[in-house]
């Protein structure tokens, strides 16, 4: 019997193979990972990993984890081609291997920068442990850096450096920093954060070319004429679905792998998960594509239930977290198709947002209130809006007794 | 070398060694304890490395941050009495021959 085969060995494609373990599965289970490291935390990459040159990754198993699960993991291994008809893969080697069930957990690829200069030494992207290994070689001698993208990774990746005391310039295309991951309010106390930390932001900004000598990376030159000296430039400007191989696979493809709420795509032996792909999302009713953890153990939970033939609706409400210094920013729901946003200031700031949609909670973000994120998300799983009051006041224990009104402690 | 025991939700008892300074929810994760997925590798936001404290040297605990017992308190599984998050316990010589009943998720 061939088996179930993932490809892919990140946070989704490790918890399905540990999933479909845990339920019973017995049959042949092969994790491919081109990642030449056993399985690890991606969140960690940007932060911890950086403190000292020797920080070990933080594995998502134990080493002796997929030898004891009787999990067949190949690291270093490419896979470059899937047969559908043949139910089989093709590894860059030439070797194959056949499969009666298959799982995509291909992740994304960084964005690449488009201007004169981007392969030059000292440009970096963060995706990988070998990303960051490459950062982290050059730390040492680094004593001014320029981040392209004031995204997440550019964010959390903008703070580490300057609490390494690293001068650090972040550039960002748009008005304002985290694009439309959360509301005008929270992205602007976040910057706010890090401008007060040390770190100098400049939005609306445009890139003309990196400049260098001998190879490495010595000045970011803008639009509008500025040259900013920088012996690192980290390229945090998103990321790309991986979908090559669903296509060798003739699988359907649209801003990620195309799968319905139990993970199938259409093909009835093939089945893919996490930030590759593009689902159905129970809460706001269309189809999206998420990054993060959360979604990528959630839904490897659910392939594993769908290829235990217990299929349930995909129904997890998404959370996402991102450390940016000592900004502790989490998000419980999605703040899509939000049409009036409730704040919650604080001294410095936001210290919640609430979004609503239709008259309803849809989604919170907060800032260094892990309170209010983790009982935000209970109330959105179960449907309760706080009364306004109670959000402008971020009320956590009048929040606390609707919670309990309707599930008993 | 601490030594921690974990009880894993069959039942099954696993003895893991525990690193100075590194978390006890690491040093289970490490030692394949069963039960604990240690979702968001120890920031205290995904409560799955929810143990119970048993027996052995409890007074070398440290006590419970404001995170933790928020997390803890809204998380989807009941809570109890001798409840911790296992990521925000860092390991020390004193804590050799603690045990804990692996909840998890």
């Amino acid at each position: 019997m061939a088996g179930i085969v993932i490809i892919g060995a990140g946070h989704a494609g490790t918890q399905a193979a540990a999933s479909l373990r845990e339920g019973g599965y017995a049959g042949a289970l092969t994790l491919v990972s081109a990642d030449h490291d056993l399985p690890y935390h991606k969140p960690p990459l940007s932060k911890s990993f950086m403190k000292t040159a020797d920080t070990p990754l933080q594995p998502l198993r134990g080493p002796s984890y997929f030898s004891d699960k009787n999990i067949d993991l190949r690291l270093g291994e490419t896979v470059t081609a899937v047969d559908a008809g043949a139910k089989s893969v093709a590894f860059a080697d030439g070797q194959t291997l056949a499969y009666d069930k298959l799982v995509l957990a291909l992740g994304t690829v960084a964005r690449q920068l488009d201007v004169p200069g981007a392969k030059l030494g000292g440009v970096v992207c963060l995706r990988t442990a070998d990303d960051a290994r490459r950062m982290r070689a050059r730390l040492s001698g680094v004593s001014s850096a320029v981040v392209i993208g004031g995204g997440f990774i550019g964010l959390e990746t903008a703070a580490m450096l300057n609490a390494r005391g690293i001068s650090v310039v972040v550039l960002e295309a748009a008005p304002e920093v985290l694009g439309r991951a959360v509301s005008a309010q929270t992205a602007a106390t976040v910057r706010e954060g890090l401008v007060a930390s040390g770190v100098t932001v400049h939005r609306g900004a445009t890139l003309e070319r990196i400049s260098g000598q001998g190879g490495q990376v010595q000045a970011v030159v803008t639009g509008d004429g500025q040259s900013i000296p920088a012996d690192l430039v980290i390229v945090g400007i998103g990321a790309i679905p991986v979908t090559d191989l669903a296509e060798t696979a003739g699988l359907a493809v649209e801003n990620g792998i195309l799968v319905d709420g139990a993970m199938r795509t259409n093909d009835p032996d093939i089945f893919a998960i996490g930030d590759c792909v593009s689902f159905p999302q129970a809460q706001i009713g269309q189809r999206v594509r998420l990054e993060s953890v959360q979604n990528a153990t959630d839904q490897a939970r659910a392939v594993a239930q769908t290829l235990k033939g217990k299929p349930e609706p995909f129904t997890a409400l998404p959370w996402f977290w991102s450390d940016i210094g000592e900004m502790k920013l989490q998000i419980a729901g999605l703040n899509h198709g939000a049409t009036r946003q409730i704040v919650c200031l604080g001294e410095t700031g936001v210290r919640a947002v609430f979004h609503m949609r239709d008259g309803a909670l849809a989604a919170v973000e907060t800032l260094n209130e892990p309170g209010i994120h983790m009982l935000s998300r209970r109330l959105l799983a179960l449907g309760i809006t706080p009364e306004e009051g109670q959000m402008t006041a971020g009320d956590l224990a009048g929040m606390k007794q609707l919670l309990r009104e309707r599930v008993p402690a | 070398m601490t030594k921690i025991v974990f009880i894993e939700p069959d039942g099954t008892q696993k003895t893991v060694e525990a690193l100075e300074g590194a978390s006890l929810m690491l040093a289970a994760t490490m030692g394949g304890v069963e039960g604990i997925a240690a979702e968001c590798g120890g920031n205290c936001v995904c409560a799955t490395c929810h143990c119970l404290v048993l027996e052995g040297p409890v007074e070398s605990l440290s006590e419970m941050g404001e995170d933790e017992k928020d997390t803890l308190e809204f998380s989807a599984e009941k809570i109890f009495e001798n409840s911790r998050l296992t990521c925000q316990l860092e390991a020390c010589p004193e804590m050799d021959g603690l045990v804990f009943k692996v909840v998890g998720k």
